[in-house]
C-alpha cells in the first residue's frame, strides 16, 4: 500500500479513509462469518464448548426432508417473487408506457403505476400484517368478498399457494417502476418505423421492447431472486413455517435451529449452504449478463 | 394475466378496444390498493359495528377508540421513536462510512480496489441468517445484546457495503480537474473531501441517505433478534410479534396494520420528490 514513486505528490496514502470501515467490516461480517462456518461442523446448543464432529452437520442435511423442502419451497417464492412479477410487470409496463401514456395521457399512467407500486412502500412484516387481517378465517375480508370461508394460511395445502399470491401482490411494483423507466431510456424511433411497417403490438413488444430494457430485466431478476432466496419476515409474520412444514423456508428453518431448538450448529450449516447458494447465483448472474453486454 | 388477453383483443375491435385495456389496468389497480382501503375503513370502526356489518361495510363515523387503545397497549409512540432513531442513526453512519469508502475506491483508486469492492458487494448479498448466531453470541460478550446500539452498528456495516458499492462508481468519474486544481492550491486529502467531493456529489448522498433510512426502517430479522425487550422494539418488530395474540379483535388488528402503514405512506409522499431526482442523477451517470 505504499504510495508509488510515479504518481504526483499527495496522490497515494488514500488507504487511510478505508480504516474505519475495514475494523467495522471485520467485526460484523467477516468474524461473524467464519465463525459461523466453523460452528456448522460442531455440536452445540449455544452455551458450553462446541464439540467438533466434521462433516456431520452437512450429511444429516442432505438427508433432511424438511431441509429438501424448505428449498423446494424457496423455488416456489423464487417464481412468485422474480419471474411472475417479471412477466406480468413486462407487459403492464409496456401497455402503461406506450398505449394508455399515449391514447389517455402520461398523468393515467403514472396514476396506474403508483397503484401498482404502493405494496412495495410498505415493511414486508407491516405487509403480512396486512395480510393476516385480510385473510383471518372468522373477520378477514378476502373471506367476506368471494362469500367463502377458507383458512387461506392455516389449510396445510393452500398456504404456500396464498403466501406465494401476497408476494405478488407485493413484489408487482418494483419491475413496473424500473421497466417504465427502462422504456423512458429506450429510442422511441424504432417503435414509430415498426409500427409504420405495420408491425403488431405483441410483435413489437417481444422484438423491439424487450431487447431494449434486457439489462432492467436482468437486475430485476436478480434482485428478486436473491430476496426470494433471503426470505423471513412474511414467512414469520404469516405462517411460521406452517401448518406442519408447508410454508418451512431455508431462513426460517435455520432460525428454529439457532433459537428455538438449540441446533446452533445444525442451524449454521443451513445458513452456510444458504449463502453459499446466494454467492453462486449472483455470480451466475452477473457472468451471463457480462456475456450478454 | 387479464391484461394480457385484454391487449390482444384490442387489435381486433379497434375502438372500444382501448377502453377494454384501460378497464383490466384500472381493475387491477383497484385490486392492488384494496388491502389499504379496507384496512383503513375497519380501523375506524367500533367493535359492535364490525360485528353487525362485517369487514366491507363502510364506517358510520370516525371511532378512534381502537387506535387509541392500541397504540396505548404498545406504547407505539415509543416503538416509532426507536425505529425513527436506529434508521436515522444507519443512514447517516452508513452514507459517511460510505464516502470515505468510496473516496479511497472511487478516487483514491488505492491498489487491489476491484477485490474491495467485490468483498463488499459479497457482503451485501450475504443473508443475515449466516451472520446472525456469532452477532448474537459476540454482542452478548460485549454487552451490546438488547441495545439499538447492536443494531445500529450491524445495519450501517451492511448499508455502507450497498453504499460504497454503488459510490465508488460515481466517484470514479468525478471531474478530475477540479480535484487537481484544489491540490495544486494546496489543499490536502481532507479538505478535498469535505469541501469539493461531498457537497459536489450531494444529491446522489441525499439518495443514500434516504434509501439507507427506509431500508432500515423496513428491516425485520435482525430487529427481531437483537431487540427483544419492550421499550426496544421497532415498529415492524412489534407488530410482527403481536400476530395471532389473543386480544387481538377484528378492528384492533385492523387498527395495528394502519398504524404500521402510514409511517410507511408518509416517508414515501416525504422523500418521493428527492428520490425522483435521484434516480435521474443515477440515469444521467
Amino acid at each position: 500500500m505504499a504510495p508509488s514513486p510515479a504518481r504526483p505528490r499527495g496522490r497515494g496514502g488514500y488507504w487511510i479513509f478505508l480504516i474505519p470501515s475495514f475494523v467495522l467490516f471485520l467485526a460484523v461480517i467477516v468474524v461473524p462469518f467464519v465463525m459461523n462456518v466453523a460452528t456448522s461442523f460442531t455440536r452445540w446448543s449455544g452455551v458450553g464448548t462446541p464439540t467438533w464432529i466434521g462433516l456431520d452437520n452437512y450429511t444429516k442435511l442432505f438427508k433432511d426432508e424438511r431441509f429438501w423442502t424448505s428449498f423446494e419451497h424457496n423455488v416456489a417464492l423464487i417464481v412468485a417473487m422474480a419471474v411472475v412479477p417479471t412477466l406480468i410487470g413486462l407487459v403492464l409496463s409496456a401497455a402503461l408506457f406506450d398505449y394508455i401514456g399515449k391514447k389517455f395521457g402520461s398523468r393515467t399512467a403514472s396514476v396506474l403505476r403508483a397503484a401498482y407500486y404502493l405494496p412495495q412502500i410498505l415493511p414486508i412484516a407491516v405487509a403480512g400484517v396486512v395480510w393476516n387481517w385480510m385473510l383471518h378465517p372468522s373477520y378477514g375480508a378476502v373471506n367476506a368478498i368471494f362469500g367463502t370461508k377458507v383458512n387461506w394460511l392455516g389449510d396445510p395445502d393452500l398456504a404456500l399457494a396464498t403466501v406465494m399470491a401476497i408476494m405478488v401482490w407485493f413484489q408487482l411494483g418494483y419491475p413496473v417502476v424500473i421497466f417504465m423507466a427502462g422504456l423512458q431510456r429506450a429510442d422511441p424511433a424504432l417503435h414509430e418505423a415498426a409500427e409504420i411497417d405495420g408491425a403488431s403490438w405483441w410483435r413489437r413488444f417481444w422484438h423491439i421492447t424487450i431487447p431494449q430494457i434486457r439489462p432492467e430485466i436482468f437486475v430485476v431478476l436478480l434482485t428478486c431472486t436473491i430476496a426470494a432466496l433471503k426470505v423471513f419476515g412474511p414467512i414469520f409474520v404469516l405462517t411460521r413455517g406452517g401448518p406442519g412444514n408447508a410454508t418451512m423456508v431455508p431462513s426460517y428453518f435455520s432460525y428454529l435451529n439457532f433459537f428455538q431448538k438449540a441446533n446452533v450448529g445444525y442451524g449454521s450449516a443451513i445458513a452456510t449452504v444458504l449463502a453459499l447458494i446466494i454467492v453462486v447465483v449472483t455470480f451466475l448472474f452477473l457472468r451471463v449478463q457480462e456475456r450478454d453486454a | 394475466m387479464t391484461s394480457v388477453r385484454a391487449v390482444r383483443t384490442v387489435r381486433s375491435v379497434r375502438a372500444p378496444g382501448r377502453w377494454a385495456v384501460l378497464a383490466a389496468l384500472v381493475v387491477l389497480a383497484v385490486a392492488m390498493v384494496s388491502p389499504f382501503v379496507i384496512v383503513t375503513l375497519n380501523a375506524f370502526k367500533s367493535p359492535a359495528e364490525y360485528s353487525a356489518g362485517g369487514p366491507l361495510s363502510l364506517p358510520k363515523g370516525l371511532y378512534l377508540d381502537g387506535i387509541i387503545d392500541f397504540w396505548n397497549r404498545v406504547d407505539f409512540g415509543e416503538k416509532f421513536l426507536n425505529s425513527l432513531l436506529i434508521s436515522g442513526a444507519v443512514a447517516i453512519a452508513a452514507v459517511v462510512l460510505s464516502v470515505l469508502n468510496a473516496y479511497a475506491l472511487g478516487i483514491g483508486r488505492v491498489r487491489g480496489r476491484l477485490w474491495i469492492l467485490v468483498l463488499f458487494l459479497v457482503a451485501n448479498t450475504l443473508p443475515q441468517e449466516s451472520l446472525v448466531y456469532p452477532l448474537y453470541y459476540l454482542s452478548k460478550e460485549v454487552g451490546l445484546y438488547d441495545s439499538k446500539l447492536a443494531v445500529i452498528l450491524i445495519f450501517t456495516v451492511i448499508q455502507a457495503a450497498f453504499g460504497t458499492y454503488l459510490l465508488s462508481s460515481v466517484l470514479g468519474q468525478f471531474p478530475r480537474e477540479i480535484l487537481e486544481a484544489a491540490s495544486i492550491d494546496g489543499a490536502g486529502k481532507w479538505r478535498a473531501l469535505s469541501r469539493i467531493v461531498v457537497p459536489i456529489s450531494r444529491p446522489t448522498l441525499s439518495v443514500l441517505v434516504i434509501f439507507f433510512f427506509i431500508w432500515t426502517w423496513n428491516e425485520f430479522f435482525l430487529p427481531l433478534i437483537f431487540l427483544i425487550s419492550n421499550d426496544n422494539q421497532t415498529v415492524p418488530v412489534a407488530l410482527g410479534v403481536l400476530q395471532g395474540e389473543k386480544m387481538m379483535d377484528a378492528t384492533m388488528s385492523s387498527a395495528s396494520a394502519l398504524l404500521g402503514i402510514v409511517p410507511a405512506v408518509a416517508f414515501f409522499l416525504i422523500f418521493q420528490r428527492t428520490l425522483t431526482r435521484g434516480v435521474t442523477v443515477g440515469a444521467i451517470k
